[in-house]
């Protein structure tokens, strides 16, 4: 009975966070859609609901509603599968992110750990969307993510060992609380690990396969990469998926390197403004949400070659420096390690 | 104790049938997805014996990296079918006698009574702290020799494997994005001051 | 040793952020876009759109089917028929405007001398069936009647520049 009654408990709990999630990214792609339009001075969508509030849930139904197709001579179980395959890591890279201290799904010690075998899984979903597709265009596109996956995951990892070094912890609760002090956001892991964070921000959008490392997609090359083929729900799927993954990306990053939950005034001032509070990790995530618009907004797309270059050739070379200079930080006392 | 253990069946029975479809499926790529979910599963498994390091380690390295590239080459192969089945009366002794061999091997570990689990020290259960730090502190201690060897070992085969397939071709053209990148303005550019034509002959 | 102070700069991201910044200025620009059905820019009194038919302000058809406006017409939209009405005046029996064939260059409104056949400024009209792009003479006539006041008015604003 009481392992009935923990299953019901954590199924609610997942479903606290999922909901929310799942709304997180109907309203995402809305505000992508006006942010990216307030930069090309245009308004976006203003007609569903007040301020085009309602458009998300306006093509959630369009695309329910519409067909599925399935290409003749596609493999009918992976092709339907893929999207759940990319969908799943997506969702439960979520169970150890904290929100505040002692509020997340599962605060096991090998989180940071947890999450990198998360992320790396997405991949699955487009390697095989590609190939069960039947289409050159979408076997492309799942070739080129695939490999840029691959790629920008280790330096994303070396990042993190930074992270992990100046903690002292692969506990994600550990590795916020590690970056209290008395100095405000100067406390923060983004100071002495800046390359590292650069490294971490441009290798998460280049994970998420976001602008300007959409080769994957790359609509003036091979249409639509990977989910060419892909039509109706089984499209919003994957839709629901990548840009799950951007949120979990700008968690990770405000949690990592900018304090999650801690005030940016933390010591300096008292009261509720110095006071840790998850409106604080909220904003910082809000803040990292907003940047992928705005590189989206801004940067015209790497060619292939050059994506690939900068992963191997500049940022695991700097990852690893960093990394020997975070070791000798944190042994000479600069840095002080967390726990 | 009841979750834990449906969990166990349940997950050892996916994983036994995930085996048998990585050998028994025709399709590579199916094939190597049984594999994956094999790994899956029994990273699972360690994970329920309190072995979470190696269970993720296990996801992140053989899941996410060296089964995606597998994959890979595998989707790239023009797969037929039939040709694929020729060998199989052929190799059936060889194969045979493997897999004998092996169960055998399997069954003298598991039942002897000179290999049998009673016969080792019972492992000491950490209980304190993350496996994950118990591990890091052996490795980089007691064994921090041949930890490096083994790093060393599959550098050398990385690096042979680049120089097996690298070797320069004649005329090929390649593109240096250094030079590409570092390219300003500047150097390709020249803005040319034209004088602009008269028009006093009464031109259009 | 140009190289390598490149490579230091680029390190510090200084071109993204110039992009970064300009894109972030306009994301605070006053916005172009006009919210079409409830918002729409001025028209200028010169708009050539939907044609019409005048009358004079007794009621009389303006039209004398002097055929102008249909030799004029480069696309061959117009099609006029005439007779002799009752009391000796030449009337169209028959004006039919293709509207999938006019390119509103408005060449038959300049060429009508008595201000019968004019452009007005609408543009905002459909056609459910096929064959309703032929609009003919009555149906020119009801939207001459219908807009009076703004054609005039349009024309009135004009009348200075001809």
């Amino acid at each position: 009975m009481d392992d009935l009654v923990l299953v019901a408990w954590t199924l609610l709990k997942v479903l606290l966070v999922t909901v929310p999630l799942i709304l997180c990214v109907a309203f995402y792609t809305l505000a992508e859609r006006r942010v990216i339009g307030y930069m090309q001075v245009r308004l976006g969508p203003m007609h569903i609901g007040p301020w085009g509030l309602l458009q998300p849930f306006a093509d959630v139904f369009k695309m329910l509603f519409k067909e599925l197709v399935i290409p003749s001579n596609a493999d009918r179980f992976l092709y339907v599968i893929a999207p759940l395959l990319a969908l799943a890591p997506a969702f439960a890279a979520w169970a150890v992110v904290p929100f505040s201290e002692g509020v997340a799904l599962s605060q096991i010690d090998a989180g940071l750990l947890y999450l990198l075998a998360m992320t790396s899984l997405g991949v699955y979903g487009v390697i095989l969307a590609g190939w069960a597709s039947n289409s050159k265009y979408a076997f492309l596109g799942a070739m080129r993510s695939a490999a840029q996956i691959v790629s920008y995951e280790i330096a994303m990892g070396f990042a993190l060992v930074g992270v992990l070094i100046a903690a002292g912890s692969l506990n994600l609760e550990k590795i916020v609380l590690a970056q209290a002090g008395n100095l405000g956001f100067l406390e923060w892991f983004w100071l002495p690990l800046l390359p590292l964070f650069l490294v971490y921000l441009i290798s998460g959008v280049a994970e998420t396969n976001r602008a300007p490392f959409d080769v994957a997609e790359g609509e003036s090359e091979i249409v639509a990469g990977f989910h060419v083929e892909y039509s109706g729900s089984a499209f919003a799927v994957f839709f629901l998926a990548e840009y799950a993954n951007m949120i979990l990306i700008s968690f990770l990053t405000a949690l990592l390197f900018m304090g999650g939950w801690l005030s940016p005034f933390q010591g300096l001032i008292g009261g509720p403004l110095g006071a840790p509070s998850p409106v604080w990790l909220l904003a910082k995530a809000a803040f990292f949400m907003f940047c992928f618009l705005w590189f989206r907004a801004t940067f015209p797309r790497y060619r292939y070659d050059q994506i690939m270059r900068l992963g191997w050739k500049i940022f695991i070379p700097i990852t690893i420096v960093w990394i020997a200079v975070a070791a000798v930080l944190v042994v000479t006392g600069v840095l002080e390690r967390g726990t | 104790m009841v979750v834990e253990q449906v969990l166990f069946f349940a997950l050892g029975g996916m994983l036994l049938l995930a085996g048998l479809g990585v050998v028994t499926l025709k399709n590579p790529v199916h094939a190597a997805m049984s594999l994956v979910l094999t790994f899956f599963t029994s990273s699972m498994l360690w994970i329920l014996l309190r072995a979470e390091f190696l269970g993720i380690v296990l996801i992140l390295v053989y899941v996410g990296a060296v089964m995606v590239l597998f994959l890979f080459v595998v989707m790239m192969l023009d797969i037929n079918v039939t040709p694929l089945r020729e060998g199989f009366a052929r190799f059936l002794p060889v194969g045979a006698t493997v897999a004998a061999l092996m169960a055998v091997q399997m069954i003298m570990v598991l039942s002897s009574k000179h290999f049998g689990f009673d016969q080792f020290a019972q492992p000491a259960a950490v209980t304190e702290g993350s496996n994950t730090e118990a591990l890091g502190l052996e490795l980089y201690t007691n064994y921090v020799y041949p930890f490096e060897i083994a790093a060393v070992i599959l550098l050398v085969a990385i690096v042979a494997a680049i120089t097996l397939t690298h070797r320069k071709r004649e005329g090929g053209k390649t593109q240096n994005i250094d030079k590409q990148v570092q390219v300003r303005r500047d150097d390709r550019l020249r803005i040319v001051k034209v004088a602009s034509e008269s028009n006093e002959g009464g031109g259009t | 040793m140009g190289a390598i102070t490149h490579y230091l700069k680029s390190l510090m991201l200084k071109e993204l952020l110039v992009g970064l910044s300009l894109t972030g200025r306009y994301f605070f620009r006053p916005k172009y876009t006009l919210r079409y059905p409830e918002e729409k820019t001025p028209k200028s009194n010169r708009f050539r759109g939907l044609h019409a038919l005048r009358r004079y302000p007794n009621g009389e058809e303006r039209c004398i089917a002097c055929k102008l406006c249909e030799a004029v017409c480069p696309a061959l939209a117009i099609t006029i028929d005439s007779e002799q009405r009752g009391d000796g005046t030449r009337r169209t029996t028959r004006y039919d405007i293709d509207l999938f064939k006019c390119i509103f260059c408005g060449f038959c409104e300049e060429s009508c001398p008595v201000d019968s056949i004019v452009e007005t400024d609408i543009h905002e009209y459909y056609f459910e069936q096929r064959g309703e792009n032929v609009v003919n003479k009555k149906q020119l006539l009801a939207i001459g009647d219908r807009f009076e006041a703004e054609i005039a008015a349009a024309r009135a604003l004009d009348a200075p520049y001809r």
